[in-house]
């Protein structure tokens, strides 16, 4: 089986086709159509968020002919939000509480990943195991608890609670990702550098973090969407306005009261997802392989 | 805390060297081992304080009367259990995270199969745009639909008039709401199990599709016998994943929902979040939460024996 790369170079030359090969022509076209079925289920909202956040307030509430096309496209929305100080705030929020979110789960994850994948102590497997098992208890069983402990700490309404927060999402599959990638890097490498008098940081730093970049980018990936999507811990810790992310921010404070200004808010939505969504056109292949690579090992 | 431990593990990693006795070597080996429990103590404390102690923190709370002075047992959890409304978060709960998986393991099979036709360059277009819904904050893309759902302004029901049906009340009725939120997290996670399965499916040896085709074996047999069997780790793995993800859900009907219409939606999450958060119940919000707890910790057990077993398999 020569697979369906050769049906689609054999293409041209139909004269020749083998009953085999038409079989897996159609097989080809058969699955174009029904994926570009999927495609346009998928795309929908998205489709729907960007046309609307064109549309201005007039044409929403005056809904006349086809809801999907935008009338007459306008930028306004964009504006009034690039130029909101409201708004500027909830997405510098979310910039910085991401960005040290992720500095901060990649060292603790990294640091971990190479312990337990290296240097070996009693109950080491113990702790990978454990590790795992509370990247499993979701946070929707610890937010109540977390409220009175956060609350303890006198960090209710203040964004810094979610720096503390959000490492506890993103930190266990962050350790489990590099310890996989850790882990294939051949033992051979770092004895050699052993014996060569390197020292466990000079290992760290010029073998395993060049080595496991792939890794390294999949985690840290995987640590920015957690930070920046996460939605119950803002929601239940930050009630003040000048305190929440992008998140909340749009869901609590742009839908006020009964007037839904959804180009407005449409438009927020647009900006809060492009981040994420540009990061992963160009990076999406380190992810999906960091994704699937410790599933498909065993 | 990290500056610490790397110095630690330097000072340790200077004496490899030489070691020219016995003792020294055993002395190494036991710093090297300080060193790296080092290294794990920032993964440690925070599994410990932001993990473990608010678990344990939660089956305290869970015991107080409303104003936390007292201690009052259990009697919160039979309190829930003795509330109609209660039953219907059970239900809805299980309701969800099965038909959503399920639905989501489904669409993904397919979908994983029809990538797995297109090869090359083709296929990572294709999948970007298949992973979208996954790559949008699901608080955003949840609040498009429910822009999408609106009432008096519903774009599918624009469609629906301009084809000759009536509107529906997609968020209206019990039914309706349960089956929308359904959709939604469908649409959000069904991406995530395509490329788990796509990646199975890159996994089996082509050889095996060959034999089974030189003896004649079908489509249908194909699939059955080998695909099926090859990808069972995998499916079963991101299936119970999926299971413990889903049934912890919040977003989706927090957003779409707020539980209505008449507390049919709610999820044990989003009720925690009514009674702890905003009525000010903690007691009984953490109650409601911990009934997650023995599902998801049976759920945990048999995703933990597979992960058990990778682990043996790249630490020893």
């Amino acid at each position: 089986m020569s697979g369906a790369t050769a049906t689609a170079d054999v293409i041209p030359v139909k004269r020749k086709m083998g009953s085999l090969e038409r079989q897996r022509l159609w097989a080809l076209r058969g699955s174009f159509a029904a994926l570009s079925v999927f495609v346009v289920i998928f795309l929908v909202p998205p489709f729907y968020m960007i046309m609307t956040s064109l549309k201005s307030s007039a044409e929403i509430s005056a809904q006349k002919g086809n809801p999907w096309i935008v009338q007459n496209p306008t930028m306004d929305n964009f504006i009034y939000l690039a130029t909101n100080e409201q708004f500027q705030r909830y997405f510098l929020n979310s910039v910085w509480v991401t960005a040290l979110v992720v500095i901060i789960s990649m060292t603790i994850g990294i640091l971990a990943a190479f312990s337990l994948s290296r240097m070996g102590f009693k109950g080491s497997q113990l702790i990978a195991s454990g590790v795992f098992l509370t990247y499993l208890v979701p946070p929707s069983l610890l937010f109540i608890p977390l409220f009175q402990i956060v609350g303890s700490m006198g960090l209710i309404n203040n964004t810094w609670v979610l720096v503390l927060l959000f490492p506890t999402l993103a930190v266990p599959f962050c350790t489990w990702i590099m310890i996989g990638y850790f882990s294939s890097i051949p033992k051979e490498l770092d004895e050699a550098a052993l014996i060569d008098g390197a020292s466990y940081p000079q290992i760290l730093v010029k073998i395993f973090i060049p080595v496991a970049l792939p890794g390294i980018i999949a985690a840290t990936i995987f640590a920015f969407t957690v930070a920046w999507g996460a939605f119950l811990y803002p929601l239940a810790y930050l009630y003040s306005a000048d305190q929440a992310v992008l998140t909340v921010g749009i869901v609590r404070e742009l839908i006020r009261g009964d007037v839904f200004a959804w180009g407005m808010i449409m438009a927020a939505c647009v900006m809060a997802a492009a981040p994420p969504v540009i990061i992963y056109t160009f990076l999406m292949d380190y992810y999906v392989a960091g994704l699937t690579a410790g599933a498909t090992k065993g | 805390m990290a500056d610490g431990s790397t110095m630690v593990a330097g000072s340790a990693a200077a004496m490899s060297p030489a070691p020219r006795q016995v003792g020294s070597l055993k002395k190494l080996t036991r710093r090297r081992s300080t060193a790296a429990l080092a290294l794990c103590m920032p993964l440690i404390l925070m599994v410990v304080g932001l993990k473990i102690y608010p678990t344990f923190y939660a089956v305290f709370l869970s015991m107080l009367d409303r104003k936390m002075n007292s201690f009052v047992g259990l009697d919160n959890f039979i309190f829930m259990l003795s509330r109609p409304s209660f039953h219907l978060v059970i239900f809805q709960s299980c309701l969800f995270a099965i038909t959503a998986v399920v639905m989501k393991a489904f669409i993904g099979f397919i979908l994983a199969h029809l990538m797995h036709n297109i090869r090359g360059k083709n296929q990572r277009v294709w999948r970007g745009l298949l992973l979208v819904p996954w790559v949008i904050p699901l608080s955003l893309s949840t609040l498009t639909w429910w822009w999408l759902f609106d009432p008096s302004y519903s774009a599918f029901n624009w469609t629906l008039n301009w084809l000759g049906f009536e509107s529906i009340p997609f968020l209206g009725t019990t039914w309706n709401a349960r089956i929308a939120v359904i959709a939604v997290n469908t649409w959000f996670g069904a991406p995530f199990f395509m490329i788990m399965y796509l990646a199975a499916l890159k996994s089996v040896p082509e050889q095996l599709y060959e034999a089974a085709a030189i003896d004649g074996a079908g489509a249908w047999q194909r699939l059955i016998f080998i695909t099926l069997p090859m990808m069972r780790n995998i499916i079963l793995i991101t299936v119970l994943y999926s299971l413990i993800v889903t049934f912890a859900d919040f977003d989706i009907v927090r957003i779409l929902t707020n539980g209505g219409p008449q507390d049919s939606t709610h999820l044990f999450a989003t009720y925690a979040f009514t009674v702890g958060i905003q009525s000010g119940n903690i007691p009984r919000g953490a109650s409601v939460s911990l009934f997650m707890f023995p599902i998801l910790a049976t759920l945990a057990f048999f995703v933990l024996r597979d992960v058990l077993k990778r682990n043996k398999e790249i630490t020893s």
